[in-house]
C-alpha cells in the first residue's frame, strides 16, 4: 500500500519535473529539473527491487554527466538568447525522429500487460542485487558487456580527436 | 661582480624518481609541523599577564619633583636641544616669592610639551638633562583619538605628589657616574666640545 | 517491530546530532590545532581553553544580518547551503558506529540501515553533494563564486573517478557493497589497509579532494577567489557551507576507519574477556578514536601544505591517481588469482 503511494509520488515528480525540463526558459533549470527526473527514476528502480540500478543510476547520471552538463550551461553567456532559424530540412528530420522514438515507447507501454503476466512465476527479489547482476553479466552476457565497452572506448578516441584541432 | 661570496650558482634539475613521488617531501614537511605541537608558545597573553619591561625601558616621560615636592626642571632647554625628532617645546618663567615649594631652581618652565606623536622615545633628552629632572619610564603612551591628545603637556608630565614615579631603576651607579663626566656632550660649552685639531703637517 | 522502528528513528536523530556537535567542535579543535602547529594560542577567550567558541560563533552566525544579492536567484541561493547540508548529513546513515547492543534479547544494531549497496551509497551521496556548491555559486551572480563553483565541480568528478576504482579493489578482496558486513569481516581477518595500502593511499588523497580541504581546497582559495563559491553569502547561510565541510571531514574520516582500519573492531578484541554490551561501547569509542586520528591528519595536513595549482590537481587526478587506481585494481586481481580466491 504505502510503496503504491510511493509509486505514485514518484511518477508525478517524475512527470511534472520533465515536463519543467522542456518548458523553463533558463537552462539552468532545465538541468535541476532533468536532475529531479532523474532522482524520481531512481527511486523506481529502488521500489522495482533494482538497487544497483538505482544506485548507479545516480551516480553516473546526477552525479557526473548532469554535473558537467551544469558545468557547460553555466559558462555559457545567459543574457544572448538568440536562436538560430532552424531550415525545413532539420526540422522535418527532428519530427522524423521524434515520432520514431514515440513509435517505439508506444510499443512498448503496449507490451507491459503481457510482461506483467510473465512476471510472478519467474521473479526473483534478489535478482536486481549486485552480486546477481554482476554474475548474470559477467557469465551470460559477457560479450556483449565487453563489445559495449569496446564502443565506449571508441567514443572516447573520437572526442579526444576531435579535441584536438590540430590533428583534425 | 660578486659583493660577497655567498651567492649560489643555481640550475634547474632533473628531478630523481624519489622527488617525483612527492610523498616523502610531504611527510617530511609534515614531521616538521608536527615537531612544532611540542615547543612551547611563546605568547604572552597580555591583559592578563604583563610582561616584565627591561629596568631601562624607553616610554612615557616623567617630570620628576625634589625630595620636598617641588619641580626639578629649570627649563634650561638641553632637553630639547638634544631632542632629535624636535619634539619638545617650553617656556621658562621666573619664579616668585613664596614660590620656592614648588620650584627647585629660580628659573621654571611655565609650559613645558611633548609631541608623543613626534618623540621617538631616543632618551636624548634623559641624557642630556643636567638637573635630573626628565626620565622615560616603563609606561607606555596611550593611544587617542585626535592628534592634539598626543601633545602632553606639564598635567601628564609632572608626576603627581602622591603617586611619585620610582625611577631608581634608571639611576645605576654607572649612569650616574656617567652623567658627572665632563667629557660628554651636554655637559660642555661649544667651544670644548669641538674636536681638538692636531697638527697634522 | 515497532520499537525497531522507534529505535531507528532515535538513532538518526542521535547520529545527526553526534555529527552536528562533533563539527561544532572541529571548527573550534581546527583553530587550536592550527594555532599549536604555529606555536600560537588560538582562541581562549570563551571559556577554558576556549571550549565554547563554537557557541560564541554560532550566535554570532545567527545574528549576522542575511544578505542576499539584488541579482542573485533567490530561490536557488537559499537551495545551494541546504543542499550541502543535508547531503554532508545523509552519508552518516550507512556508517557502522558499533557492534550492536543487546537489551532483552533483542539486538539493536549502531548502524540506521545496512543497505546493501552502503558503498555506492557513500558514492552517490558523495557525487550529489556537488550540487550545493555549485548552485550556490552559480546563484550569486558572482565570478569568483562562479569560478570556485567550476573548480568545485570539476575537482570533484575528477577525483570520484578514481576514488570509485580504488574501492572497487577493495570490493574485490571484500566481496560485499555492505559497510556492516565489511566491519564484520575485519573482525574475523586482518584490516583492510594491509591488503590494501595503495587503494588506501588513492583514497585518503581523494578524500582530501572531495571534502574540498587543502591541499585541495581549489574552490574556496581566498587568496584568489575571495572566498569561493560562498564569496557572496552571509549568516547562516555561509555558517552551512563552513560547518558542512567539517561535517564531510568527520564523516569521511569514519568512512575511512570503517573501510580501511577495520571500523569498531580493534586487535585483541576477544581476548579481553569482556561481554556483549560493555565490549559494543568500547568498540563504538575505539572507532570513534580512530575517527579523531583521521580528523587530525585532515587538520594536520592543512596547516602544513600549500594548495595545488588547478593543472597540477587535474595532473594529480587523471595522470597520476587514475593509472595508479587501475594498476591497484590489476594488481589486486593478480594476487587473488595467485592466491586461488578466484572461482
Amino acid at each position: 500500500m504505502l510503496s503504491e503511494y510511493i509509486f505514485w509520488f514518484l511518477s508525478f515528480v517524475a512527470v511534472f519535473s520533465a515536463a519543467g525540463m522542456i518548458f523553463s526558459k533558463n537552462p539552468v533549470y532545465s538541468v535541476l529539473s532533468l536532475i529531479v527526473t532523474f532522482f524520481a527514476v531512481a527511486g523506481h528502480y529502488f521500489l522495482l527491487g533494482a538497487q544497483f540500478l538505482a544506485a548507479v543510476h545516480i551516480i553516473v547520471y546526477a552525479g557526473a554527466i548532469m554535473v558537467l552538463f551544469l558545468y557547460v550551461i553555466m559558462m555559457l553567456n545567459l543574457n544572448k538568447l538568440e536562436e538560430e532559424k532552424k531550415s525545413l530540412y532539420i526540422k522535418s528530420l527532428s519530427f522524423f525522429a521524434g515520432g520514431v522514438l514515440m513509435l517505439v515507447l508506444i510499443a512498448v507501454v503496449r507490451r507491459t500487460e503481457e510482461l506483467q503476466t510473465i512476471q510472478p512465476a519467474v521473479y526473483n527479489a534478489d535478482m536486481g542485487l549486485t552480486q546477481h547482476l554482476g554474475k548474470v553479466l559477467y557469465k551470460e552476457f559477457l560479450v556483449p558487456f565487453e563489445l559495449a565497452s569496446v564502443l565506449f572506448l571508441s567514443a572516447m578516441v573520437g572526442a579526444v580527436y576531435l579535441s584536438k584541432k590540430e590533428l583534425a | 661582480m660578486a659583493l660577497t661570496n655567498r651567492s649560489k650558482q643555481v640550475a634547474v634539475r632533473e628531478l630523481t624518481f624519489m622527488e617525483r613521488l612527492y610523498l616523502p617531501a610531504i611527510i617530511k614537511g609534515m614531521m616538521i609541523t608536527l615537531s612544532h605541537i611540542f615547543k612551547r608558545t611563546p605568547t604572552v597573553k597580555y591583559p592578563d599577564q604583563i610582561r616584565e619591561m627591561a629596568p631601562v625601558y624607553r616610554g612615557q616621560h616623567v617630570l620628576k619633583r625634589d625630595e620636598a615636592g617641588a619641580e626639578r626642571c629649570t627649563a634650561c632647554g638641553l632637553c630639547a636641544v638634544a631632542c632629535p625628532a624636535e619634539a619638545i617645546t617650553m617656556e621658562s618663567a621666573e619664579r616668585k616669592k613664596g614660590e620656592e615649594n614648588l620650584y627647585r631652581e629660580e628659573k621654571y618652565a611655565r609650559i613645558y610639551e611633548i609631541n608623543m606623536l613626534r618623540c621617538i622615545f631616543c632618551g636624548l633628552c634623559e641624557e642630556a638633562c643636567p638637573k635630573e629632572a626628565i626620565f622615560l619610564t616603563d609606561r607606555i603612551v596611550p593611544s587617542s583619538f585626535t592628534r592634539g591628545e598626543e601633545i602632553f603637556g606639564k598635567d601628564l608630565l609632572v608626576e603627581a605628589m602622591n603617586e611619585r614615579i620610582d625611577v631608581s631603576k634608571r639611576q645605576r651607579p654607572e649612569v650616574l657616574e656617567f652623567k658627572k663626566d665632563k667629557r660628554h656632550l651636554h655637559n660642555l660649552t661649544y667651544q670644548d666640545a669641538r674636536p681638538k685639531t692636531t697638527a697634522h703637517h | 517491530m515497532d520499537s525497531m522502528l522507534i529505535y531507528k528513528a532515535l538513532l538518526t536523530v542521535g547520529v545527526f546530532a553526534v555529527s552536528l556537535g562533533i563539527a561544532a567542535y572541529l571548527t573550534w579543535g581546527e583553530r587550536k590545532l592550527a594555532a599549536i602547529l604555529q606555536d600560537r594560542v588560538g582562541p581562549d577567550r570563551a571559556g577554558p581553553f576556549g571550549l565554547l567558541q563554537p557557541l560564541a560563533d554560532g550566535v554570532k552566525m545567527l545574528m549576522k544580518e542575511e544578505m542576499i544579492p539584488t541579482k542573485a536567484n533567490k530561490w536557488l541561493f537559499i537551495f545551494g547551503p541546504s543542499f550541502f547540508m543535508l547531503t554532508a548529513c545523509m552519508t552518516g546513515a550507512v556508517i557502522p558506529w558499533g557492534s550492536g547492543i543487546t537489551v532483552d534479547g533483542v539486538v539493536y544494531p549502531l548502524q540506521v540501515t545496512d543497505i546493501n549497496i552502503g558503498l555506492l551509497y557513500l558514492l552517490g551521496v558523495v557525487s550529489i553533494g556537488v550540487y550545493g556548491i555549485m548552485i550556490g555559486g552559480w546563484s550569486s551572480n558572482n565570478k569568483y563564486s562562479l569560478l570556485g563553483a567550476l573548480r568545485a565541480s570539476s575537482q570533484m568528478i575528477s577525483y570520484e573517478v578514481a576514488m570509485g576504482l580504488a574501492l572497487i579493489a577493495l570490493t574485490m578482496i571484500t566481496g560485499t557493497l555492505s559497510l556492516g558486513e565489511i566491519s564484520k569481516q575485519q573482525d574475523a581477518g586482518l584490516a583492510n589497509v594491509v591488503y590494501q595500502p595503495l587503494g588506501f593511499l588513492i583514497f585518503i588523497i581523494c578524500a582530501f579532494a572531495e571534502t574540498n580541504r587543502a591541499p585541495f581546497d581549489l574552490p574556496e582559495s581566498e587568496s584568489e577567489l575571495v572566498g569561493g563559491y560562498h564569496t557572496e553569502y552571509s549568516s547562516m547561510k555561509l555558517g552551512f557551507f563552513l560547518f558542512a565541510e567539517y561535517i564531510n571531514m568527520f564523516i569521511s574520516s569514519a568512512v575511512m576507519a570503517t573501510l580501511y582500519f577495520g571500523g569498531y573492531n580493534f586487535p585483541f578484541q576477544h581476548e579481553l574477556g569482556l561481554e556483549g554490551n560493555t565490549l559494543a561501547i568500547i568498540q563504538t569509542s575505539v572507532l570513534f578514536i580512530k575517527i579523531a586520528i583521521f580528523i587530525f591528519v585532515f587538520m594536520w595536513v592543512r596547516w602544513t601544505l600549500p594548495r595545488f595549482r588547478y593543472d597540477q590537481l587535474m595532473n594529480l587526478g587523471w595522470k597520476v591517481l587514475l593509472p595508479l587506481a587501475i594498476a591497484n585494481i590489476f594488481i589486486t586481481g593478480i594476487v587473488m588469482w595467485a592466491m586461488g580466491k578466484l572461482n
